[in-house]
């Protein structure tokens, strides 16, 4: 609908995935992590499948891989943690490379990383072929209440307006010689945070008188997004639905 | 209506676009910002409303939509009385448009924002769209209705800030220091389209030349009461009552 509004997650493009109404996609994003999550551990190669299905997803959106997976790199603190669980958890243990790693461990390790990593995926692809401002009117679609949608709105416009203000108030600080690597000057930073936030609640002030007086009286107008034809969720559920049919399977071949 | 007009009766002549009289109001905790304000615009007029800060400018503004309820005296915008019955009328009437655009521009894209007014007051498809577009022509944006507003420059998010205005076909437009953070090329521009407008207009500003450039009438406002009410020119060119009510033109100018 409007190339206006870029993100660093988003990638404009013109592909089928891009195209599709916002809140279908929402629903095959939620339904193929739902799918991630209940598929049992074990079941390696459905794990396999379903990452074979979102190359699937990636070739039709034609999102290259490298930028993905530049993107996905916000799970890598979870990441240290399924890494840590194989030294440190208990139970039965197996020697690896003379290291001693509990069995338990391994597979949790490994539950948090596969599915983490396929959920991060799903998220990214998603946001990748959707601007911002489709995905919240994609949830007010799908009777997401009003008021959540208004402040997701609002978020979404305020935080690069808060993150500037920031930027301006570290360049200040900085121009003034303020180096934050010392640990005895961390609390220039600090203040500065609260100040963000004294400014940020006051700016929410102001724009809140700006909304009442072009007369909103705590609904937001409908704008209209698109519907979606039958055939069209069929075609974009395919993946998820998929993917809901492989996590089934993995009860029975573990 | 022409032989009534002549024969005096008065409901003919159309009522004037802001009416304040004695307004007086104190904030909650007590400290009283108005002490019986009487302001007289008529439609078509564009006014300067001068004064130092704290004179009682912002708070004067926020009564003229019904932000601050008066203490005393009452607000009538083309005839209706500031009253909660009819806010939302009151809040058509009277398009503000706040200093920063910043604290304005609240969508993702200038097209939404500029709906956002007009569907708050109840305006449905096709005739939100033509808003829209009549609103992004009228203050030169039309080609950037699908940005996000913060990719616009400072004089850009001022003029959509006008336009979201506009769309709510308002009758008197007020301006809070519309001309700060613009550079000269910008601060031209929006003067411009504000001279191209048309409309009852109430500009709030310290920027003087911008008020003898844009308004043939200011009003002085000091310690909560209007302490002067002229042409601009004469009262720009009085350095006795600029003086004494914290205001000066900037270096060098001199109107006579």
């Amino acid at each position: 609908m409007a190339a206006g509004h870029a993100h660093p997650l988003y990638r404009a493009g013109d592909s089928v995935v891009h195209r599709l109404p916002a809140h279908v996609k929402i629903v095959g994003a939620f339904v193929f992590v739902l799918a991630v999550v209940a598929t049992p551990r074990e079941a390696f190669a459905v794990f396999g499948l379903q990452f074979l299905l979102l190359v699937g997803v990636w070739v039709a959106g034609r999102i290259p891989p490298g930028w993905l997976a530049a993107r996905a790199l916000i799970e890598a603190p979870f990441v240290v943690l399924a890494v840590l669980l194989p030294f440190f958890a208990v139970g039965p243990r197996v020697e690896w490379w003379g290291m001693s790693l509990s069995v338990d461990g391994l597979l949790a390790g490994w539950n948090i990383l596969v599915k983490g990593t396929l959920g991060v995926l799903v998220s990214v692809t998603l946001a990748a072929t959707t601007p911002l401002r489709d995905l919240v009117s994609g949830l007010s679609r799908l009777r997401v209440p009003a008021m959540v949608c208004v402040i997701a709105t609002l978020m979404l416009r305020y935080l690069e307006v808060i993150a500037a203000e920031a930027r301006r108030m570290r360049l200040a600080r900085i121009s003034r010689g303020h180096d934050p690597r010392f640990a005895w000057q961390l609390g220039a930073t600090v203040r500065s945070v609260g100040a963000l936030f004294l400014r940020s609640y006051e700016r929410g002030e102001r724009v809140h008188l700006a909304m009442l007086s072009r007369g909103y009286t705590g609904t937001m107008p409908a704008f209209t997004s698109a519907s979606a034809s039958t055939a069209t969720w069929a075609a974009a559920l395919l993946p998820a639905g998929a993917a809901v049919l492989l996590a089934v399977s993995g009860y029975w071949v573990r | 209506m022409r032989e009534k007009e002549r024969s005096g009766a008065r409901p003919s002549t159309p009522p004037p676009s802001l009416e304040v009289s004695g307004l007086a109001f104190a904030y909650p905790d007590g400290h009283q910002a108005l002490f019986g304000v009487d302001l007289r615009i008529e439609r078509g007029e564009r006014v300067a409303l001068l004064g130092p800060n704290g004179a009682g400018k912002t708070t004067l503004v926020l009564h003229l939509n019904g932000v601050h309820r008066a203490g005393a005296g009452a607000v009538r915008v083309g005839g209706l009385e500031v009253a909660r019955e009819h806010l939302q009328e009151i809040r058509r009437r009277v398009g503000i448009v706040f200093q920063d655009p910043d604290d304005q521009l609240f969508m993702p894209t200038v097209r939404d924002d500029v709906a956002f007014g007009p569907a708050n007051f109840g305006v449905t498809e096709p005739d939100l769209s033509r808003r829209v577009a009549d609103a992004l022509g009228a203050v030169g944006m039309a080609a950037h209705a699908d940005r996000s507003p913060m990719h616009l420059s400072g004089g850009q998010r001022r003029r959509v800030a006008l336009a979201t205005v506009l769309a709510c076909d308002p009758e008197i437009l007020v301006l809070d220091e519309p001309s700060t953070h613009l550079d000269p090329v910008a601060r031209r521009e929006l003067a411009e389209v504000l001279l191209g407008l048309d409309r009852t207009m109430l500009m709030v500003t310290h920027d003087l030349p911008y008020a003898l450039q844009l308004c043939p009438r200011s009003v002085v406002i000091d310690g909560g009461v209007v302490v002067a009410d002229a042409p601009t020119r004469e009262i720009l060119a009085d350095p006795g009552l600029l003086a004494a009510h914290r205001l000066e033109l900037p270096f060098g100018f001199a109107v006579s």
